[in-house]
């Protein structure tokens, strides 16, 4: 696979996202244990304590990781995207194929001034390729762009 | 235009405010849940019923309107945008290119209030079109005309193409006697599964229970049943005639519905492309544009293949075929009947160069594995209740090998100049084949297993279709990816099928 060093890098700050985004999934987890907990089947602390831990290196250490294997690369005619690393992929759409294109900004990623940006295909695998974390105008720039390729393309 | 969120209403258009209403009105009898969820809530409190579904529906047409309020289209130059959600905000924008057509929806009620349903329609895989529901009726024809305007000038050249041929050559047609070796061929005992099926479903009509063996045996033995008191020739001629019921029964199944649907099958290759028509009781006439055709399945059978039949099916952009999600072409043909047809799709049978590469075992020993341990595990914690028999558990991996084996030993993949090919199945074998230009994606995936082996799967977004090569090393599925690349990206979307040569 392409090393996520030569590519673009996601913006710095998608990394406060997944942590909250994990703190929030975390707090959940951790209020699961709490019923758990006050039946008493094991001493005190055996089902937060772990938990604790887990949710810990969830909010911690996975978003920092799951930031560096994202990366993207937009060259003269397509459109590259590669992420994960247990399950890692990398995607490729030329950009004469996109269909249409959106950008969408939940209300954690505008606080933070970022977008995703969602390109949909004709095709059956991989209909839609989205690209989380760019800076909003960074994602309109690249809709901006892409978009003119299309229409550079036809003409 | 290129701020997401619109600062002045000078900034696209609106949805029509009666279509709120409307919106709303239609949406009434989902509302019944909810109310009903928020009675039972509020059943010990003075709340009296009017008031309660008074406050549900005033806060969903509350949502309703702020929804509307941020709902926003523009008709661009060269773009339809839609930007809305409330929390959640989203700009779509479809390049004018890409509408395949725009249709205009008018149910009952819309037409009291003189509104329609505009839908713009993309080639997209998934059904998330942009929808404009409600618009006025005026404002959904300019649309539609502007749009329609708009694409014209954008394809002025794409228009001349539709020169006509006069005559319709036929390409494959099936006689009488083509038609009873395919009914052979497709031999079934379904009926038998529904008969099955419809006595244990009604079994309970019965004045016996059918499916007690302890009393049929017992019956047998004690010589009451009418079958034991018959001597044994006549219980093995029974046995036969049964046997022989059985397989007439499969073949009868089998011919009536092969002549049901195939009865007069004719495919020919017209001035747009394929038309086919086959049926007995009911009738079909199917189109299919040749530009449409993105892949084709040559699929047999161990025992077709003797005969040396084959089937052939065409994979077409989802749009036109929701009721058929591939075309039959020809159920039954030899292969120097289906070339031509292929050749006629714009495809070709496998090149000199197309060289079938095995794909790795890597995954399918990982998969073999992981079942055994599995099995083994099981094993060790039945034998706890069960005793030692327990431990015939993990026996069953050999099945689970062998048919392993066998799906292992008949996955090929090949790529030649200018197609892809997989070859599959050993008791339904088929070869896929699809054009390289074709391809609207290409995505290289690894699980954790897959990768410790240094190997990818090699999934092509195909539209109506898909094909994936299962395991090959990496560095072998990047040059393929960039070959397809090199061949498919610089042909846009809208020049598909007048470049195909």
């Amino acid at each position: 696979m392409d090393e996520p060093e030569d590519l673009t890098p996601l913006d710095p700050a998608y990394v406060r996202v997944l942590q909250i985004d994990a703190a929030i999934m975390g707090l959940i987890m951790l209020a699961l244990t709490v019923p758990l907990e006050v039946l008493g089947v094991l001493p005190r602390g055996a089902f937060f304590g772990p938990m604790l831990l887990l949710v810990l290196w969830l909010v911690l250490v996975t978003p920092k990781r799951r930031y560096r294997r994202w990366g993207y690369r937009l060259s003269a005619d397509r459109l590259q995207i590669v992420r994960g690393f247990l399950f890692h992929s990398d995607t490729v759409v030329p950009l004469g194929r996109v269909q249409h294109l959106d950008v969408q900004q939940g209300p954690l990623m505008r606080r933070f001034g970022l977008s995703t940006l969602t390109v949909h295909t004709a095709g059956t695998a991989n209909d839609s390729v989205g690209l989380p974390g760019l800076k909003h105008e960074d994602a309109l720039a690249m809709r901006e762009t892409i978009r003119a390729k299309i229409k550079a393309a036809q003409a | 235009m290129s701020e997401l969120v619109p600062t002045s209403t000078e900034t696209g258009h609106r949805l029509h405010p009666l279509g709120l209403i409307l919106g709303f009105v239609m949406q009434l009898p989902q509302m019944i849940v909810p109310i009903v969820a928020v009675l039972y809530g509020a059943r010990d409190s003075s709340l009296g019923l009017p008031a309660v579904i008074g406050l549900v529906l005033v806060v969903s047409l509350l949502f309703k309107w702020i929804a509307w309020r941020r709902f926003r289209y523009w008709i661009g130059d060269d773009e339809v945008r839609i930007e809305k959600g409330l929390l959640s905000r989203s700009a779509r924008s479809i390049p004018y290119d890409r509408i395949a057509d725009v249709s205009i929806e008018q149910k009952p009620l819309a037409r009291l209030l003189g509104l329609g349903e505009v839908k713009f329609e993309t080639g997209g895989g998934t059904g998330d079109d942009a929808v404009l529901s409600f618009v006025s009726m005026e404002e959904a024809t300019r649309l539609r005309e502007t749009v329609r305007e708009r694409k014209a000038i954008d394809q002025a050249p794409t228009a001349a193409q539709d020169t006509v041929e006069a005559t319709a050559p036929v390409l494959f047609a099936m006689d009488g006697r083509r038609l009873l070796t395919l009914g052979f061929y497709s031999f079934s005992l379904v009926i038998l599964a529904v008969l099955i099926g419809a006595a244990q479903q009604f079994d309970f009509l019965l004045p016996f229970d059918p499916w007690d063996w302890e009393r049929w045996l017992g019956a047998a033995a004690n010589g009451t049943s009418t079958v034991a008191q018959i001597d044994r020739s006549a219980q093995l001629l029974a046995a036969l005639a049964a046997l022989l019921g059985l397989i007439a029964v499969g073949f009868a199944t089998g011919i009536g519905r092969t002549v049901l649907r195939e009865f007069g099958f004719v495919l020919e290759r017209t001035a747009k492309g394929f038309r086919r028509r086959r049926g007995l009781l009911t009738k079909t006439d199917v189109t299919l544009p040749i530009e449409r055709i993105q892949a084709a399945c040559i699929e047999t059978g161990p025992l077709r293949q003797r005969g040396g039949w084959y089937a052939l099916r065409f994979v077409s952009l989802a749009n036109e075929s929701k009721a058929e999600k591939d075309h039959a072409m020809a159920p039954l043909a030899k292969l120097d009947e289906l070339w031509p047809i292929l050749r006629e799709a714009r495809l070709h049978p496998p090149g000199k160069s197309a060289r079938f590469v095995q794909a790795n075992p890597g995954p399918w020993i990982d998969e073999g594995l992981i079942t055994a341990g599995v099995l083994t595990l099981a094993a060790a914690v039945a034998s706890r209740f069960v005793g030692p028999a327990a431990w015939a558990i993990p026996g069953l991996i050999l099945p689970f090998a062998a048919y392993s084996w066998f799906d292992w030993r008949n996955r090929f993949h090949a790529v030649d100049q200018d197609q892809l090919y997989v070859r599959r199945g050993w008791w339904n074998r088929r070869l896929e084949l699809a054009r390289q230009v074709n391809i609207q994606s290409v995505s290289l995936t690894e699980g954790p297993l897959l990768r410790l082996r240094g190997l990818a799967r090699i999934e092509f977004g195909i539209a109506g279709g898909e094909m994936g090569f299962s395991a090959v090393p990496l560095a072998d599925a990047k040059a393929i990816r960039d070959q397809v690349m090199a061949l498919a990206a610089p042909v846009d979307f809208s020049q598909l099928g007048l470049h195909a040569d």
